[in-house]
């Protein structure tokens, strides 16, 4: 697992002895800015939604990176920059060394067929007016990669690998619950046997013993096909289950990253450290003495996000420095090469910064 | 069937929302209700019969001994040179001003005016859902520009542009087809192109395109079995505008010219006779009100059966009544009720919104 991820904040030219025989996908310094536009007559788009900001990463084969923050910090803009769906800004996507940023359509069909994508709302995802059939199978035909009979067998088989009965072939997506409605999304992200799917909040709609089931054979697909997965999620407790490394974001931005144990055992930037204390605990015991920070105010705007450290206006632990000077990601003293942190104040062990979030308030 | 099969079958049963014995499509879900329908269902025998009236004309005229061009002027008319009276001389439905038989006429003209109908509103539905698509979708330039044009197409004088037209060519069926199918198919491409700007925001699209989908194909085959709904319920009543529409130019004398009979002509010629042959103006009249009537209200069924929210304004305190009833039979339902009720609840996701709300 050491070794699994790798994060840097230089752009610096990517040569291809950088991309080791492991390193599926390669992210650098991605920036996608959503263009507001303002009213009146001649009002041009003067400001920018910055949702994510210069965000590299490193997907391994066969191994699950997760990505956690709060609701608006980029997680899914930065999915779908990966997917080629929206066209990116600044920054490069490179799967297997190739450079696929904002490919045209027709280039980027070899890669659609490698990277393939499970969505949020079991519900939405699905065409309610198909088959599942049709809806599995859709991959074949786009890809004219199987036809007729051997097509249906195709869907079949897959039906069957997601624990589907492979009879209901012929049905409508009305007719399935919620859990059987996210294994056809998984079977069609399975269908052209990509090498990276890219889960964004596969679980986040469906009850708890459902998500367990489905992480399950997400986790049988892994093996099987030796997939690699994006895992998006804002259940801690479910990325730390299924991810080999972890990436924190706070709007637009990694805050911390690196190996699953690390980064849940050791957090070193403050809000890592709030996001892990703020997780509910099953043991009644240790919720009992757990130490909730409490984060004042709300996430600011990414209209205008605060300067220097991103995180400032609501850490604990902020001081002049911070409101100036942007931390780079790094490792902090102490920590394996592998664990990055970008804060210039980073958490010591036995730290309490719950009390430390009190005093500020007071 | 083995017991593993059936513990499979079971543990389906046990995960299914509702009672799913087999995949009933949008469309047999939407007969079903449709079925139950009366209104609807006498409507489509309407139809039907008015259909057969049209297709078996050259049977009538056979039957009736009367060929629909044969102007009869010592049986078919009085002594005067008026119109003869139904039943008169075998005339069943009377004659008109130089003797023809009316009944044979109708029937003749019923093949035009539904031809006319039934082949504008489909060009008008095909252009219309094609521009429609291509607006809401891409968006952007081509949006804004096919925008205007529905605009420009719906607020263009048809009536001007129909004489015009008749008065620089000869009137003719091909200049009739054309002008009604030009001031159709823009309203039908507006409801589609909202439609298709909210549909193109689902998920299930961002699927598609992440799977490869081109735009065509995301059009064509995600968008557009999810507006046939709404385009089913427009077209079925964009059939009587045009029957209408048709009767409406024939009227004018800019529509079918003579001899070819078609209702509008008929009651075109009927104006000046209608004080001493009320039949002449009467039964064509009633013909074109029957075909009108009978498609609008196949078309509020169509709406209903394909969304159950929506309550018809004028059935409303029938339907609340029925639900009431439903109610209070609780768990009086029969089976098979039961899972049209079930499937029907299971359907309000992801259906469209009916046309009536958008427009």
């Amino acid at each position: 697992m050491t070794g699994s991820l790798t994060t840097s904040t230089d752009s610096a030219f990517p040569s291809d002895h950088t991309f080791g025989d492991d390193v599926l996908v390669r992210v650098d310094n991605l920036v996608k800015y959503f263009p507001v536009k303002g009213s009146g007559l001649l009002a041009r788009s003067v400001t920018n939604v910055q949702a994510v900001d210069g965000v590299s990463l490193t997907i391994k084969r066969g191994k699950t990176l997760g990505l956690v923050g709060e609701t608006g910090c980029g997680k899914s803009t930065l999915a779908r920059c990966i997917a080629g769906l929206i066209p990116i800004t600044d920054g490069k996507v490179y799967f297997e060394g190739q450079d696929i940023t904002n490919l045209s359509r027709q280039q980027m069909r070899p890669y659609r067929r490698e990277i393939q994508m499970i969505f949020q709302d079991p519900y939405g995802a699905l065409n309610p007016r198909r088959r599942v059939g049709s809806i599995i199978g859709e991959p074949f035909a786009i890809h004219k990669t199987a036809s007729g009979n051997a097509r249906k067998r195709a869907v079949q088989d897959l039906m069957e690998r997601v624990g589907l009965n492979p009879e209901h072939y012929n049905r409508f997506p009305a007719e399935f619950s919620g859990g059987q409605r996210q294994r056809i999304g998984v079977a069609r992200a399975l269908a052209l046997r990509p090498k990276l799917i890219i889960c964004d909040e596969p679980v986040s709609a469906l009850d708890v013993s459902i998500q367990a089931q489905v992480l399950n054979l997400l986790a049988d697909l892994q093996d099987d096909f030796g997939l690699s997965y994006l895992f998006i999620a804002h259940d801690l407790e479910v990325v730390r289950h299924v991810s080999n490394s972890v990436t924190v974001m706070y709007l637009g931005r990694v805050a911390e990253a690196g190996p699953g144990d690390q980064v849940y055992d050791h957090p070193r930037h403050p809000y890592s450290a709030a996001l892990l204390s703020a997780a509910p605990a099953a043991d009644p015991d240790s919720a009992a003495q757990r130490q909730r920070i409490i984060l004042t105010g709300d996430v600011p705007s990414p209209i205008n996000p605060p300067s220097g450290c991103r995180f400032h206006p609501r850490c604990p632990k902020a001081q002049d420095l911070c409101a100036q000077a942007e931390p780079h990601l790094e490792p902090k003293a102490g920590d394996p090469s592998t664990h990055l942190t970008a804060c210039h104040f980073p958490v010591e062990a036995g730290e309490d910064l719950a009390r430390a979030g009190r005093r500020e308030q007071r | 069937m083995s017991i593993t099969e059936l513990q499979y079958q079971a543990s389906q049963v046990e995960n299914a929302p509702a009672i799913a014995i087999q995949g009933r499509s949008q469309w047999q879900l939407t007969w079903r209700r449709l079925r139950s329908d009366k209104v609807a269902i006498a409507s489509i025998v309407v139809i039907i019969l008015m259909i057969l009236f049209a297709i078996l004309a050259p049977v009538i005229a056979h039957l009736t001994g009367h060929p629909v061009d044969q102007e009869y002027v010592n049986t078919g008319q009085t002594a005067d040179g008026l119109p003869v009276g139904p039943g008169v001389h075998g005339f069943i439905l009377g004659t008109d001003w130089v003797g023809r038989d009316l009944l044979v006429r109708i029937a003749y003209g019923a093949r035009i005016s539904l031809f006319v109908g039934l082949l504008t509103t489909a060009i008008a539905t095909i252009l219309g859902v094609t521009l429609g698509l291509i607006a809401g979708y891409f968006g952007g330039v081509i949006d804004g520009v096919l925008a205007r044009f529905f605009d420009a197409a719906l607020a263009f004088p048809y009536i001007v542009l129909a004489l015009a037209l008749a008065s620089v060519f000869n009137p003719s069926l091909l200049i009739v087809i054309g002008v009604i199918s030009f001031f159709s198919w823009a309203g039908i491409s507006r409801i589609v192109r909202g439609q298709t700007l909210s549909l193109k925001e689902k998920e299930y699209i961002e699927a598609a395109k992440s799977l490869g989908a081109g735009p065509w194909r995301i059009m064509f085959i995600d968008i557009l079995p999810n507006l046939l709904g709404p385009v089913l319920v427009l077209a079925t009543l964009y059939i009587p505008t045009a029957v209408t529409f048709e009767a409406t130019l024939s009227f004018l004398g800019i529509g079918i010219p003579e001899p070819a009979p078609s209702w509008g002509n008929i009651l075109s010629e009927a104006t000046g006779f209608y004080h001493v042959a009320w039949w002449y103006v009467v039964f064509p009249a009633l013909a074109l009100l029957i075909t009108t009537l009978a498609f609008n209200l196949l078309g509020d069924g169509i709406r209903d059966a394909i969304d159950p929210r929506t309550e018809r304004i004028f059935a409303g305190s029938k339907n609340r009544r029925n639900q009431r009833r439903n109610r209070r039979k609780g768990q009086g339902l029969s089976l098979d009720q039961a899972i049209l009720v079930g499937q029907e609840r299971d359907l309000t996701d992801g259906s469209p919104l009916p046309a009536s709300e958008e427009s």
